[in-house]
């Protein structure tokens, strides 16, 4: 079998190529390389940045020795999309599940704060036998519990023009394993009332951000976490402790957790009347909208890659915030026809869940685009069905529709905006 | 003495005897029994009712962060507030970010009443608890200088956002007794979530 030759230089697009030796190290595919915007507009592969030195052979000299901390490459530019209340996943470049701890979108309040571990603590009273106050040390000592899961902002949708890339238009999700204790742990260490049904979550943050939470996912799934990707939360995911609820909107996972007050009713506060809430059909507004539904979009090709001719292995990411993801399925002809896209195992429990489908592309122009069904029967829906379900005004929060990529006859590859007001 | 001697060292040693019986925690205990033959072990199959971790919280430092006020007022501290008082704090502390009038400016527009042609979701058209208002601007406000309003201060904020928005008179004191009365024209509007997932898209 001939073996294929060894190419001098990858070509991005016709009009830039760059040397293959500035790129070992990198992976071997052209779709991985960052590409920057020139001031015509034109992308072109990220140049070697101006700090490293590249040898011409590495394997003719020694390589810089062990290191406290592991660096990443200087050739991967990877960076979260930041305005002024947020910053998101760049979903486009990661692979696998995992969001890296420094990538995690952030939503905060009153931004970052300061908290010195040794002095945090965290008060639960209220409708309780025992109202106690637990340090972090005390919270490390009680059983504790790990799971991968994936944390959504339910106001993640962004839209409007066809230059948008998979992280500007849904980069509010990301994924990390979480280490806590239960808070069905702590809530039978305080005694917490069987008569209670809610629980007011309050951050440290110049905010004090505020949540109600039902009592029921308090006592089911919910984790006072402080681990985040086997180390200790990053302080733009709550360090040195938040509340976590698998698979619940962003906000509700109150970040830098310092009081819990167990309660017979909701609390009413900001974060669940004035915002998060939606509007829906008949003047109505929607509120404790707590479940992420189901929803997936193609992370390859997006905006902004140039796609080649012949075998393409479109790639992306499902999720529910009600289950497992137990289909998504890929139509390569505008929503035609569909096929099931293959699910990488394990396929985990309101978790990012990644899909892949190979399709070899004949150069003609086309639309690409994915949905998830979940274990509940939920299928994603279409912008179209959503304005069916919630009328014309609805409300920014909880919109999840199907994702298109148009694919140019010269390969540029646009997000398909579509207009609902 | 002998007697008294042995007694102590007796109970010395029955409460050694207690203090060192190692307890453990294995659900799945009756199918490996054989494994338990070690003296002093004690296997429960059930979680313990508490871990003896952390400590009693203390009045003060409850009361210290306790500063929630629920929807029937549970939590208004004493002290009270009128909208001329606010709209004078407002000018001073408000309305670099919310506009004059709190027609907004850099930040949110908090002021169209209800049925007003403004779009934008203010207190008038779209908050459904007068205490929110209460809580929010106590526990946030201002930006720059956040909690840092008194008691005295939020009421009159508060009374001064509710009358601009048409919802009290100028007149009304607004305290701890008079602001869970205050009903927001779009509370009849909040519904609960009726999503339950399954195929009906919602």
């Amino acid at each position: 079998m001939e073996r294929p030759k060894e190419e001098k230089e990858y070509s991005f697009n016709d009009s830039k190529k760059i040397n293959r030796r500035l790129l070992l190290g990198s992976v071997a595919a052209s779709a991985v390389i960052a590409l920057v915007k020139t001031t015509t507009g034109q992308l072109v592969p990220a140049a070697v940045p101006k700090h490293v030195s590249v040898p011409p052979d590495p394997t003719k000299v020694q390589g810089p020795p062990p290191g406290a901390l592991g660096t990443r490459s200087p050739f991967e530019q990877l960076a979260k999309k930041t305005s002024d209340t947020s910053s998101r996943t760049p979903l486009q470049s990661l692979y696998g599940v995992i969001t890296p701890s420094d990538l995690h979108f952030e939503r905060h309040h009153g931004g970052v704060p300061v908290i010195d571990p040794t002095a945090y603590k965290l008060v639960i009273h209220g409708m309780v036998k025992r109202p106690m106050t637990f340090t972090l040390n005390d919270l490390k000592r009680f059983p504790s519990a790990s799971r991968i899961a994936f944390l959504e902002c339910s106001g993640n949708f962004r839209s409007g023009k066809e230059e948008m890339t998979p992280q500007e238009i849904c980069g509010l999700t990301s994924q990390s394993e979480w280490t806590g204790v239960m808070l069905s742990t702590l809530f039978r260490e305080v005694g917490a009332s069987p008569k209670a049904t809610w629980f007011l979550a309050e951050g440290s943050d110049a905010a004090v951000m505020t949540r109600s939470i039902p009592m029921s996912k308090g006592w089911n799934d919910a984790m006072i976490a402080y681990g985040q990707n086997g180390e200790a939360l990053r302080p733009q995911q709550g360090y040195p402790a938040r509340l976590f609820l698998p698979g619940w909107e962003g906000n509700t996972n109150v970040k830098w957790i310092r009081r819990i007050e167990v309660s017979d009713q909701p609390f009413m506060t900001r974060e669940e009347t004035s915002k998060y809430t939606e509007n829906i059909k008949d003047g109505k507004i929607r509120q404790f909208s707590f479940d992420m539904d189901a929803r997936s979009i193609i992370t390859f090709p997006a905006y902004p890659v140039q796609l080649d001719k012949g075998w393409v292995e479109i790639k992306g990411l499902a999720w529910s915030g009600r289950g497992k993801i137990l289909t998504v399925e890929v139509s390569v002809d505008a929503g035609k026809k569909w096929y099931s896209a293959t699910l990488q195992e394990p396929v985990l429990d309101k978790a990012h869940t990644r899909f892949r489908f190979l399709w070899k592309w004949n150069g003609h122009e086309t639309e690409i685009m994915s949905r998830a069904i979940d274990e509940t029967g939920y299928t994603q829906p279409t912008l179209q069905q959503l304005t069916d379900a919630r009328g014309n005004d609805m409300g920014g929060y909880h919109l999840n529709p199907i994702t298109a990529w148009a694919i140019k006859r010269d390969g540029r590859v646009l997000f398909k905006p579509e207009k609902w007001k | 003495m002998l007697l008294l001697l042995l007694t102590v060292v007796f109970i010395v040693s029955c409460k050694d005897k207690q203090e060192d019986e190692m307890i453990v925690y294995n659900k799945h205990a009756a199918k490996r029994q054989h494994a338990d033959s070690v003296i002093n072990v004690k296997i429960i199959t059930e979680m313990p009712p508490t871990f003896d971790i952390g400590r009693k919280a203390t009045s003060a430092e409850i009361n210290e962060w306790d500063i929630d006020v629920r929807a029937d007022g549970k939590g208004l501290p004493e002290g009270s507030g009128n909208a001329t008082e606010g709209k004078a704090i407002f000018t001073q502390k408000c309305a670099a970010c919310h506009g004059k009038d709190g027609e907004g400016g850099a930040y949110a527009r908090l002021v169209a009443a209800m049925g007003d042609t403004v779009k934008t979701k203010t207190i008038g058209n779209y908050w459904p608890w007068s205490t929110t208002l209460f809580d929010y601007i106590r526990r946030t406000m201002p930006y720059n200088m956040p909690g840092s309003l008194k008691d005295n201060e939020v009421y009159s904020l508060t009374a001064y956002l509710l009358y601009r928005n048409k919802i009290i008179d100028s007149s009304k004191i607004i305290d701890a007794r008079s602001l869970p009365g205050v009903v927001m024209p779009a509370r009849k509007y909040y519904v609960n979530d009726d999503r339950r997932g399954g195929p009906e898209v919602r």
